[in-house]
């Protein structure tokens, strides 16, 4: 029958860091507010859900880039074999290997000498002269990895040149990006400048064959290829392989607008990116140059004269379109293509009316238990409800100083705590009942009762404890969110039941 | 000391009586679950079958005539559509299913719907789930499910005895059941959030079949001299009151959701109150009836029980 000193200090010290930590929460427009200076708390982070916002779940084709990786290095394969004079057959590649075979045995031994000098992430086999090359599974996730940051570098650069603010960009998984824009209701455009890989290249054009003479089915002689105008389907270019000049060499790009008055980029190149379109401009009067994003062709224009560092784009833009695309020549080439695996998007409308709903619904479930518990235990009903009120306060002051994400479904998770905090006050006072139709003794039942619903009410909390954390591991998003809110508001209600309510009733039945 | 008693005092219910039918009327909704599970199956959200769903709220407040914007939805030619009211008559759900082709075409999709119903709606919220997420989703959903009850059962068993965690999964595995019946019966939409109202359900059951069993072993250990069909409907009988007044503030909780909560919570509101009653009968009727087919060892030590009171005879 006791309440230790220690043990009081400890109470009071958790009821004035609850009241402190959850008060910005009431205040409303705390951030502006000048009483923000004053408390250490901020107020609870509120997910997508709740203050709209758009999610949206990227996965980045690295097979693409493991596949550039296995194309470069069997070029470079081929390069240092015929320098050296070794006759080789059969070189190809296929799933993540290359294999080739050696005409002359004895020139294996400098073969392998020769390969091991640049193949640092794959593995070298050979079997007499057959030689097959694999790239080791740690040179797989090199590439991955690097490929993933350089992704996530150019969708921030994308992001944050579009005016969005405040994005969360973050890798998930091996290959995917998990992209939060708190406040965009339309996420179309971001979608759109974050669907091209914006692969800028400059090539020359076949010199007899005209896009008059092609069709889809027409086969290209070697060294070329047939590639799609940007607009028109229907028609087609016949492309050099050789890239004459790359998106890389750009130092920026601009929305304007050309001679006629059509949009246009404009855009400027590196020193020496500048030099080299100067020779090449130069050189070709009269050619057509084609300007290719993405494998397909912006247009084709002839060579009127030399131009060095700045030049422009036309194609038939508008002035949207011509804002886009110089953001994503400025932002920089995305390594691989990236697709949207899942998006949700919620208005600011839709919001704000849940967060009213949830508030609602939050005050009318509290009033409508707190009348039940005087009802039902009169005195120690208001202990009940005390205890309650103090452990919605925890509650809201744990997420507000964890900074965990409020969902929807997390407020239902509050309610529901509302509901179920009650539940280890009841246990309690249940069995104080039952301990004074035994022993008559006020002071002796509240004592036992306690000792006996405590060890119930922690076996009982810790197995639904249990079940929030199966929901925290696998839950994703909103889900998460609210088993957040449940682990936090069952452990806010066992502690207030344990000790506050056991406080207030040793302090109530002293007095009486 | 106490004002008002919700259950009586004196309360001696025979509970076990009733064992028989219980166990009736469960195999009665579990039969059902299963019969309508494998006829007619889940109404699974795009959450888990992937797909686009766009909600429209009507400018001006004007009501919705579903039929009309049926029709109009049609004209997007974007293949099985549902429309469903939602929450409010200004309010509209509308289910686009996964198009054919690549990527770009859902997206492109989503732009064209938005476009066609702009001039007199406002898109409150637009969700699109690729097919491969969906089924991911559904994996960790069931591996959720199936981890909560494993762990459950360790504890339990570490805590009791291995009789007691055999009876609670029995009781749990009934309510996870049921609840997915429920959703199959009346072809409510089971997504995520369904499976997390689940797992609470799961979390509140076994809590209330813990609060039963923890009196158990405490009967057992003290009244050794009384057989255990006396000591289990004793236990039920003295914790009854606890399991009636915490049934009625998480209902009352949750009642209060489902009508104000707004629509998305509805649906959610609806599976744990289904949970919650469920759970409450499981606990009683289906726990602690599968204790009686255990024998269950009572300890060593004699009888330490205080005489029986009075009001008990």
């Amino acid at each position: 029958m006791k309440f230790s000193k220690i043990n009081f200090s400890f109470l009071i010290l958790i009821c004035i860091f609850a009241i402190i930590y959850a008060l910005p929460n009431l205040i409303p427009n705390f951030q502006f507010n000048k009483i923000n200076n004053f408390l250490p708390g901020k107020v609870v982070n509120l997910g997508l859900d709740l203050k709209g916002g758009s999610y949206l779940l990227l996965q980045a084709n690295v097979d693409e880039a493991i596949n550039e990786k296995i194309e470069a290095t069997l070029s470079e394969v081929r390069r240092t074999l015929r320098k050296n004079k070794i006759k080789y057959k059969n070189l190809k590649s296929n799933n993540n290997r290359i294999s080739f075979i050696i005409r002359e045995k004895t020139l294996s031994k400098k073969t392998t000498k020769l390969l091991e000098k640049f193949l640092k992430d794959f593995q070298l086999t050979k079997k007499e002269n057959y030689f097959v090359i694999n790239l080791s599974d740690n040179g797989i996730s090199k590439i991955i990895q690097s490929t993933m940051n350089q992704a996530i570098e150019i969708v921030r650069r994308r992001i944050d040149e579009s005016g969005t603010k405040e994005p969360l960009i973050q890798q998930q998984g091996k290959d995917r990006i998990l992209v939060q824009l708190p406040g965009v209701d339309d996420p179309g455009r971001i979608k759109r400048l974050l669907g091209k890989t914006a692969k800028l290249t400059f090539r020359f054009t076949h010199p007899k064959i005209n896009s008059s003479e092609l069709n889809k089915n027409f086969v290209s002689p070697p060294g070329y290829i047939l590639l799609e105008d940007q607009n028109d389907k229907e028609k087609f270019y016949l492309i050099q392989k050789k890239v004459m000049i790359s998106g890389e060499q750009l130092t920026d790009a601009r929305p304007g607008f050309d001679q006629d008055g059509g949009s246009a980029v404009m855009f400027t190149l590196t020193t020496a990116g500048g030099k080299k379109f100067g020779k090449i401009t130069g050189k070709n009067i009269g050619k057509a140059f084609a300007i290719i994003l993405d494998k397909k062709v912006i247009s084709a224009p002839i060579i009127q004269g030399q131009i060095f560092s700045n030049g422009q784009i036309t194609g038939n833009f508008t002035v949207q379109e011509a804002n886009d695309l110089a953001l994503v020549l400025r932002a920089g080439a995305l390594p691989v293509p990236l697709h949207i695996l899942e998006e949700r998007t919620v208005g600011p409308g839709l919001g704000n009316d849940s967060i009213e709903a949830g508030k609602f619904a939050s005050i009318v479930a509290v009033v409508a238990v707190i009348i039940f518990m005087i009802i039902t235990y009169g005195m120690f009903g208001i202990i009940a409800n005390i205890a309650l009120v103090m452990n919605m306060t925890l509650i809201i002051a744990v997420l507000s100083l964890l900074q965990a994400t409020l969902t929807l479904p997390g407020i239902a998770g509050i309610v529901l705590t509302i509901g179920m905090a009650v539940d280890a006050n009841v246990l309690i006072f249940e069995r104080i009942r039952e301990e004074f139709k035994i022993r008559k003794n006020k002071f002796d039942s509240v004592d036992e009762g306690f000792k006996k619903a405590v060890s119930t009410i922690i076996d009982a909390n810790l197995t639904t404890f249990i079940a929030a954390f199966a929901l925290f591991i696998f839950g994703s998003g909103p889900i998460k969110g609210f088993s957040v809110t449940l682990m936090i508001g069952l452990v806010t209600s066992m502690y207030t039941a344990i000790v506050l309510t056991r406080f207030l009733i040793i302090k109530y039945i002293s007095k009486s | 000391m106490f004002k008002f008693k919700i259950i009586p005092d004196n309360i001696n219910f025979n509970f076990l009586k009733l064992k028989y039918i219980a166990f009736i009327f469960s195999f009665i909704l579990i039969s059902m679950t299963m019969i309508f599970l494998f006829f007619k199956g889940l109404n699974f959200g795009i959450d888990f079958k992937g797909g686009i769903l766009i909600e429209l709220k009507s400018k001006n407040s004007q009501l919705v005539d579903l039929a009309k914007f049926r029709e109009r939805a049609f004209l997007l030619k974007a293949g099985e559509i549902s429309v469903q009211k939602f929450g409010k008559d200004t309010d509209v759900l509308l289910r686009i299913q996964k198009q054919d082709g690549d990527n770009k075409k859902q997206m492109e999709i989503i732009e064209k719907a938005k476009k066609h119903f702009e001039e007199d709606f406002v898109i409150r919220r637009t969700e699109f789930v690729g097919p491969v997420v969906g089924d991911e989703l559904k994996n960790a959903g069931i591996t959720a499910v199936l981890l909560a009850l494993f762990l459950i059962m360790i504890y339990i068993w570490f805590r009791f005895e291995w009789q007691f965690s055999i009876a609670a999964i029995v009781a749990l595995t009934h309510d996870v059941i049921t609840t997915i019946g429920l959703f199959s019966v009346f072809n409510l939409e089971f997504n995520l959030a369904i499976v997390a109202a689940i797992l609470t359900t799961a979390g509140y059951s076994i809590n209330d079949t813990v609060v039963v069993f923890d009196r158990v072993r405490e009967n057992l250990r003290k009244y050794k001299s009384q057989d255990h069909y006396y000591i289990y409907n004793k236990s039920i009988n003295e914790t009854l009151s606890r399991t009636i007044i915490t049934s009625i503030t998480t209902l009352i909780a949750l009642i209060i959701i489902y009508f104000f909560g707004g629509a998305v919570l509805s649906d959610f509101a609806l599976a744990m109150i289904w949970g919650v009653v469920i759970g409450t009968y499981s606990s009683i009727f289906i726990a602690v009836s599968c204790l009686t087919y255990f024998k269950i060892y009572k300890g060593d030590k004699k009888d330490t029980s205080e005489p029986i009171p009075e009001y008990e005879r």
